[in-house]
């Protein structure tokens, strides 16, 4: 014979619970029934008060997300429960109910304490259902964890958020991925990066739990081989990786794509790209003056991220041309260095604005060397009007730029205008293309006002078009 | 003031940090073999011809490696049959 059982889950802070107690009352005069209080032991009076859960562990080891929820149990196994307050539900569970012919047919519960925000994290961790592996440092009294933590090596020279079990564990919740999960081997050191390492360097950078989808995206974006994130952090150059962000992702968690996208203000874009710096620093021991070689490297090295302006459904985001599904979202990386202004008032046509653009694109890296390094051509939205009116798509705005990108070999060999920079004399016959086929990206961002847009100039290893390539992440929730 | 031990989670790799002891250098270089490695950036091949040049003057025996492209680091393979076939290796590391 099957021994059947209940337990229930109440809080005096809930009129619900507080209408059903008589019902309980009876109940537990018929049944086996173990009542649970969430908040006050001695409610419900009717049942002579309830067992003490105000520590919430077994509201927490049997999910309750609702009060009250009664749950009915089958040889101490759980084989159904009702939340709230339903009369049929509560007799399907329980058979016919005394003092209830009083009550409303329904009536909604209230959410469960356990539920309270920040509470399923700290509850996970105090009863064993998240343990973290990484090492515990232990700060002692009066010492000061953001000082810790730049003693041991741990920040880019700007202060951290200190990566507590807490903050940690809610980081860990804005991913369904595992947090033994291994994500790849960071550069230089190639050292093993699981979901819970990357958790802690976000908790660090300052991110929310929401956009650490992205920060995994954009490691793993990092970590392929065609990008060669183990020379790009060696280099001499000033370049890091710059993360172009797409899709509906941008919205959710608040991205900036308008005015001031590729400077400070937006957490989201802020803290992202420093993300991936900290786990190349942290995880990888890529650290300046070590492995990172830099000769001056650039202010985008603490955090370069940014999203695309995707509000003109006419243009095509960037991900979508890289080959991604239309409405996913992406992380692109691009190995680039800082930002150069380009002015440009006057063009009044989009063949002379690309003549205007490509000029002043000609300056990276150096204006005699071509296929040296890529760029990024950040489009600003007067730029883009001017294009968009004449019925120029980006695929006419990438041939525009292409055409008039094109110089001839003459003047930009070794040794043209007296300068010895330059490009081999055997092509001084040639038209020479400024950038290798797919080294230039143009991205819509900023905010109205001016026909300033703007060229991020691309790692001198795009040269080596075999070896370094661009790359476009998925980013899965 | 706090209460409870106030815990960080340790963001690193947690290695412990290896620190490799270098081989002493040899006191002299006669008989020995001299590695000459060119991580395959421009022009370096004229500075280590050069090199290389030099040593075998010396009545030294050269052995000549190049890695695939400098954007990545060494194949495996080519940096055991240095530590194999060397005693001492010259490695060109800039333009």
């Amino acid at each position: 014979m099957a021994q059947i059982e209940y337990i229930a889950f109440v809080k005096r802070d809930c009129e619900t619970c507080k209408m059903v107690a008589a019902v309980l009352g009876a109940l537990k005069q018929d049944v086996q029934v173990t009542i649970y209080s969430q908040d006050d032991p001695t409610f419900p009076e009717s049942t002579g008060g309830a067992k003490d859960d105000t520590a919430l562990e077994q509201s927490w080891r049997h999910n309750i997300t609702i009060v009250p929820t009664v749950i009915q149990l089958t040889d101490s196994t759980e084989t159904s429960r009702t939340e709230g307050w339903e009369r049929a539900d509560w007799e399907r569970l329980c058979g016919p109910l005394r003092e209830a012919s009083a009550l409303p047919e329904f009536r909604p519960g209230c959410g469960s304490r356990s539920t309270e925000p920040g509470m399923p994290e700290r509850l996970s961790l105090r009863y064993g259902g998240l343990n973290l592996a990484a090492r515990a440092i232990e700060v002692v009294e009066d010492a000061d964890p953001m000082e810790v933590a730049f003693e041991r090596g741990w920040t880019d020279g700007l202060p951290i958020v200190p990566p507590t079990d807490l903050r940690v564990a809610r980081m860990l919740a804005g991913t369904t991925r595992r947090p033994d999960e291994i994500i790849g081997e960071i550069p230089p050191n190639l050292s093993t990066c699981t979901v819970e390492k990357a958790a802690i360097n976000a908790v660090m950078a300052g991110c929310k739990p929401e956009y650490f989808p992205v920060v995994l995206g954009v490691i793993e974006a990092a970590l392929r081989p065609e990008f060669s994130m183990h020379g790009l952090l060696c280099t001499l150059w000033f370049s890091g990786p710059v993360v172009i962000v797409n899709g509906p992702v941008t919205r959710r968690i608040g991205m900036n794509s308008g005015g001031n996208a590729l400077g400070q203000g937006n957490r989201a874009n802020a803290t992202i790209g420093r993300a991936l710096q900290l786990v190349i620093r942290n995880v990888g021991g890529g650290i300046p003056g070590e492995i990172d070689r830099s000769v001056l490297g650039n202010p985008g090295k603490y955090t370069f991220c940014f999203a695309e302006d995707e509000s003109d459904p006419n243009w095509t985001p960037l991900n979508v041309a890289r080959g991604a599904a239309p409405g996913s979202s992406s992380a692109t990386l691009f190995h680039g260095d800082g930002v150069q202004g380009i002015q440009s008032w006057s063009a009044r046509t989009p063949e002379e604005l690309c003549r205007s653009l490509a000029a002043s694109l000609w300056g990276v890296c150096h204006p005699k060397l071509a296929g040296w390094s890529g760029a990024i051509l950040v489009l600003c939205p007067e730029h883009y009007e001017m294009f968009r009116a004449e019925g120029w798509r980006r695929t006419d705005v990438e041939a525009g730029l292409h055409t008039a990108l094109r110089r001839p070999g003459k003047d930009l060999i070794a040794g043209a205008q007296g300068i010895a920079e330059g490009i081999d004399p055997a092509r001084a016959d040639e038209m020479v293309d400024k950038f290798n086929d797919g080294y230039l990206l143009i991205v819509r961002a900023g905010g109205r006002g001016g026909g300033i847009s703007a060229a991020i100039g691309g790692w001198t290893g795009h040269r080596k078009t075999a070896d370094v390539q661009i790359v476009t992440q998925e980013i899965k929730q | 003031m706090r209460n409870d031990p106030y815990i960080m989670r340790d963001p690193t790799a947690e290695l412990a940090p290896i620190v490799r002891q270098r081989i002493a250098p040899p006191t002299s270089l006669a008989g020995r073999t001299v590695g000459v490695l060119s991580i395959s950036k421009e022009r370096s091949d004229e500075f280590l011809d050069t090199v290389a040049a030099a040593l075998q003057q010396q009545g030294l025996k050269v052995k000549r490696f190049r890695k695939p492209t400098h954007t990545k680091p060494a194949p495996e393979a080519m940096i055991q049959s240095i530590v194999e076939s060397c005693d001492v290796v010259i490695e060109g590391l800039a333009d």
